[in-house]
């Protein structure tokens, strides 16, 4: 084996288990991100606050379809991101950087979705009820996107060197 | 509504109410005396599968029969709580006591073949299927909360039967094409599987909000709001539980390690 340039990179990689499980980490933190982002909203905004509302009748059917999917999938990606996170911790194939770029990413996703498409556009409900809602969504909708971008920084800081 | 079985009469309810009973102290003795006896030549019977079969069977029975089946029908809060006993506890805590590996231990070796031959007909895996269930299970929901259904359920008492039992089986039918804890005639993988029971847990959601705002015939506004907040939060209980010990399944499965010879063979 004649040394090249990058040899070295290429032979340490694989030999890392986080970089054979990049993929699942990312997976494990964005399913983390959306079920903890949907749990916030359902605990404090729905149960705590009540500034949310259980059904607000102006609702739309595709409202009701798009909310009902992304409740039922937020239960499912936060017990099975944690199983797939203890996964990894038993494979010794955490890589915790791109676990949490994965969670930034996936509640930021969630949030903004929530914000623009189920709250403005379908108009499932608003942030909160008989207030002026310009600051509400604008706080809403900015941390969404914060969320966003240093989830990304921190994926694209953890890919994987080819 | 006073007399509990609609047009039925006392006479039918008597008579229904005395099979359940019976029917429900034999499936406990049968399930213990087979727990007990097939232990003295296999593996001792865990105790948990007891008190989850004695458990399940208590879920489906006080929803059928006796004063909690008595207020359901004037009370669509009860009604739905006796629906989250009958099709989604009960079936659980049942899929949980494992009833046919245990009848398959038990049964004499001819006739636990011709069991084993039922189990992976051309039937039950169609049923078992996990779509072919969602489907039976939450479309069979919609059905009856969204047509005149649910008006002759509280009218007559063989659909009223009918549908308890509909509810029961296809609760269970469901939870066995969800858990794999007993043999099943073909198997799916855990992706899929989620898949199918995200889209069942949301079309069991968006039934309980539309019965938020649509009550059935003869429901109260306040009923019905209390009654779709039992079905949408307490749905969400079990659901939960289920993909929690989906997802133990999984973990177990997939654990990394060598293949242990000995232990496959004996397997």
């Amino acid at each position: 084996m004649t040394p090249r340039t990058g040899y070295m990179h290429i032979q340490d990689d694989p030999a890392q288990p986080r970089y054979i499980y990049s993929k699942r980490n990312l997976w494990s933190g964005v399913l983390f991100g959306v079920g903890l982002a949907a749990f916030i909203d359902e605990t404090i905004f729905h149960q705590l606050l009540h500034w949310h509302h259980f059904y607000d009748l102006s609702t739309t059917a595709v409202g009701l379809v798009s909310d009902g999917f992304f409740h039922a999938f937020s239960w499912f990606a936060t017990i099975a991101s944690l199983f797939l996170f203890a996964d990894l911790r038993r494979r010794k194939g955490l890589w915790l950087t791109r676990w949490w770029g994965g969670v930034l990413l996936g509640a930021g996703i969630f949030q903004l979705y929530d914000g623009l498409v189920q709250h403005k556009l379908m108009g499932i409900h608003q942030i909160r009820y008989d207030v002026e809602l310009a600051p509400y969504d604008w706080t809403w909708n900015i941390i969404a996107v914060v969320m966003i971008i240093v989830g990304s920084i921190l994926l694209w800081r953890t890919r994987r060197r080819t | 509504m006073e007399h509990g079985w609609g047009h039925g009469g006392s006479s039918a309810s008597t008579a229904i109410e005395l099979i359940c009973t019976l029917l429900y102290a034999s499936v406990l003795v049968g399930y213990t005396l087979m727990g007990r006896l097939s232990s003295q030549h296999y593996k001792s019977w865990p105790l948990y599968r007891y008190i989850c079969w004695y458990a399940g069977c208590t879920c489906s029975v006080v929803v059928i029969i006796g004063p909690f089946a008595a207020a359901a029908h004037s009370d669509f809060r009860i009604h739905m709580i006796g629906h989250l006993l009958l099709g989604m506890l009960g079936p659980l805590l049942i899929v949980l006591s494992a009833p046919a590996t245990l009848l398959l231990r038990s049964l004499p070796i001819s006739q636990a073949r011709r069991l084993s031959h039922v189990l992976r007909s051309r039937y039950a895996a169609l049923i078992c299927h996990p779509v072919v269930a969602a489907i039976l299970n939450t479309g069979g929901l919609w059905l009856l909360y969204t047509t005149p259904l649910y008006t002759w359920m509280h009218q007559y008492t063989a659909v009223n039967l009918l549908v308890h039992l509909h509810i029961a089986l296809a609760g269970y039918v469901f939870t066995i094409s969800m858990l794999y804890v007993d043999p099943v005639a073909h198997r799916y993988s855990h992706v899929y599987r989620a898949i199918v029971a995200v889209i069942a847990a949301a079309l069991h959601g968006m039934l309980a909000k539309y019965l938020y705002v649509h009550p059935p015939t003869g429901v109260s506004t306040g009923q019905a709001e209390a009654g779709a907040q039992w079905m949408y939060y307490g749905g969400d209980l079990v659901q939960l539980i289920i993909i929690g010990l989906f997802c133990y399944e999984w973990y177990r499965v997939t654990r990394p390690r060598q293949i242990n010879v000995k232990t496959a063979l004996d397997a």
